[in-house]
């Protein structure tokens, strides 16, 4: 029996004489359909599940917003049987561009081309030179010219009589435009060695997240003006678009504080140690890090800054959805809500989606030749 | 004594974090062309000591001098003695959001104002050296740690530096790709570069050192030439320490 304590198999040396060619790999297994879907019990229930509340939903949704759905004529036409298209087909440039001059509405079409232009632009990171931050600030300058006019033989139209999708994105361009440089400089000051920047970054950033973007609203729009001295006004939009600003810049030098924290030391020490200055090792070595580490906390974000331009409507400023609110009580229409929201649904999907999707490749993009 | 001051001299420097007294009374003069090991345990204040020499660290006591230049709290000192020395860090510190090119073109271009042309080929001159130019537009993280390192030696070089640090180059590194950033220091030793390095490595210390010099317990306890550190170290502490290194 002892004579064997070790099989012969591992007790023998061994030498490779030959090397192995490496080979492809076995062939990946075909999605099967109908195990997919009827594999075991669970999933064959979930599946009838879903088939049924689809069969049950399509159709009256298919007879309200296609065969019974009004597509043209007047408000009396749509007897409230199916959706009420023509509604968007006579409100649409009040939902899109608010109480602004009829006769003025290429003026706001042109802004919404300008912005989408921009944006179009900088998507490239190979567009991200001063050039292009120059073409914003003057795109951003000849948009506030176009919309209040009073130049150029422009007709003046005063700031609360703009509305719609132009507010939406102006106020989504300046959260962002200006509160993400703020936002930089809020990060890096509570990181700072220096006491009092760090102070003033704690504690604006603790009070604006303390309180709901509402309050803050309120304060710029209402407790502002009472609080300024006699004979000074700011304008309403200026005030909302302020608000939002530190609001936005708030969250996202939290965000980007994490970034910060997540690159190493060394990063700057071997930059420093190049002889390159505290801000052209910020600027170049830290930050470009930091931001591509927090790409997709950022997106959050990001959406959640474009969706929450709309609560100005609580300080009677006319976005995109008061805009919408205001064309539905037109007493001439039988208000057709659900048209009227999901359009607006749309444009606001099709904006957050769009962010999204980009910051997906951006991310990719920023794996710098590594194989995540 | 001549007048031509040393590359790199500290006299009495003290350095503590917090209440821990990590330099204690460091002297030490280094040549223009002198070639300085440093070794002694880990903790002992070795890495302490080079980050001071371009104040990474700041000492608190003492003074510390490069190319004659006192290091004080000035920041145009600081930034225009960081130019002058190089150096290189155990874990690389490759940027990695930039090409292998940018990595070495960066501090050329922002802090010496290079144009980027010639930045571009004082770089490529470098990676040649340190022989791998084919990787130039590759990221750092598509290199191996010993591709990695040569780099972070280029990049340092790149910036025409009097004197190069160097912190524990090879200690991150598997034991393939040792020899392989050993090599380029010996080479760049043998053109004349005044380097300290912080090195366990005591081949390199036999073959490329001047002076190699011993520290525990945050002071510097022997300074000697490798021939007789190696064959006749004359403190205890020395002794006890090569008995564990060299098996």
């Amino acid at each position: 029996m002892s004579t064997q304590a070790v099989p012969p198999s591992v007790a023998q040396a061994f030498l490779r004489t030959e090397t192995l060619t490496a080979e492809p790999p076995p062939p990946r297994p075909r999605l099967d359909l109908v195990k997919a879907l009827f594999g075991d019990l669970a999933t064959s229930l979930a599946t009838l599940l879903i088939a049924a509340l689809v069969i049950l939903a399509l159709p009256k949704l298919l007879s309200w917003g296609v065969v019974n759905a009004v597509w043209s004529g007047e408000g009396a036409a749509c007897t409230g049987v199916g959706a009420c298209w023509a509604f968007l087909r006579d409100k649409h440039p009040q939902i899109l561009f608010g109480i602004y001059p009829p006769e003025e509405q290429w003026r706001p079409m042109l802004v919404v081309a300008i912005f989408l232009g921009l944006s179009l632009w900088s998507l490239s990171p190979r567009h991200w030179t001063r050039v292009t931050l120059a073409a914003w600030v003057i795109g951003t300058a000849a948009v506030l010219v176009l919309m209040g006019g009073g130049l150029f033989g422009l007709e003046e139209v005063s700031t609360s009589d703009w509305g719609g999708l132009p507010i939406t994105l102006l106020l989504t361009v300046s959260s962002l435009g200006l509160g993400f440089p703020l936002a930089v400089v809020l990060a890096l000051a509570r990181q700072s060695d220096l006491p009092v920047p760090r102070m003033i970054a704690v504690a604006l950033i603790e009070i604006v997240r303390g309180l709901p973007l509402l309050s803050i609203l309120y304060v710029a729009a209402i407790m502002l003006p009472i609080m300024l001295p006699e004979g000074v006004t700011i304008d309403k939009l200026l005030r909302a678009l302020v608000a939002l600003t530190v609001f936005s810049a708030a969250y996202l030098a939290e965000v980007l504080r994490g970034g910060l924290q997540a690159i190493p030391p060394g990063q700057a020490e071997a930059a420093r140690a190049l002889g390159l200055s505290w801000l052209q090792t910020t600027r170049l070595v830290v930050l470009p890090q930091a931001i591509a580490k927090v790409i997709p906390p950022l997106t959050n974000t990001v959406v959640v800054i474009v969706k929450n331009t709309s609560l100005v409507l609580v300080v009677g400023l006319f976005d995109l959805l008061s805009s919408g609110r205001a064309a539905l009580a037109d007493p001439a229409w039988p208000g057709p809500y659900a048209e009227t929201y999901l359009f607006i649904a749309l444009i606001y999907f099709a904006i957050c989606f769009s962010v999204s999707r980009y910051a997906a490749w951006l991310e990719r993009r920023a794996a710098f030749g590594v194989r995540r | 004594m001549t007048d031509i001051p040393a590359a790199v001299e500290l006299s009495g420097v003290h350095k503590w974090y917090g209440d821990y007294h990590a330099l204690r009374d460091v002297t030490l003069s280094v040549a223009s062309g002198e070639k300085i090991v440093v070794c002694g345990p880990s903790g002992s204040g070795k890495s302490t000591m080079i980050r001071c020499v371009n104040r990474l660290e700041a000492h608190q006591r003492g003074h510390i001098r490069v190319a004659g230049v006192e290091l004080t709290g000035d920041p145009k000192t600081i930034d225009a003695t960081r130019r002058e020395v190089g150096m290189v860090f155990q874990s690389f510190n490759l940027f990695p959001h930039l090409t292998i090119l940018e990595n070495c073109t960066l501090a050329q271009t922002w802090a010496k104002k290079v144009p980027q042309k010639a930045a571009q080929e004082t770089a490529m001159r470098y990676l040649e050296r340190v022989r791998i130019p084919e990787q130039a537009s590759k990221y750092p993280g598509q290199l191996s740690g010993g591709q990695q390192q040569r780099v972070a030696i280029a990049r340092s070089l790149c910036m025409d530096p009097k004197v190069m640090l160097f912190d524990e180059p090879t200690s991150a590194l598997d034991a393939e790709m040792v020899k392989e950033v050993l090599d380029i220091m010996v080479e760049l030793a043998a053109e004349g570069m005044t380097m300290i390095c912080v090195t366990h490595e005591m081949g390199f210390a036999r073959q490329a050192a001047d002076r190699v010099v011993f520290m525990d317990a945050g002071q510097i306890l022997e300074v000697a030439p490798p021939a007789e550190f190696f064959a006749a170290p004359r403190h205890e502490r020395t002794r006890q320490f090569l008995a564990q290194v060299l098996h």
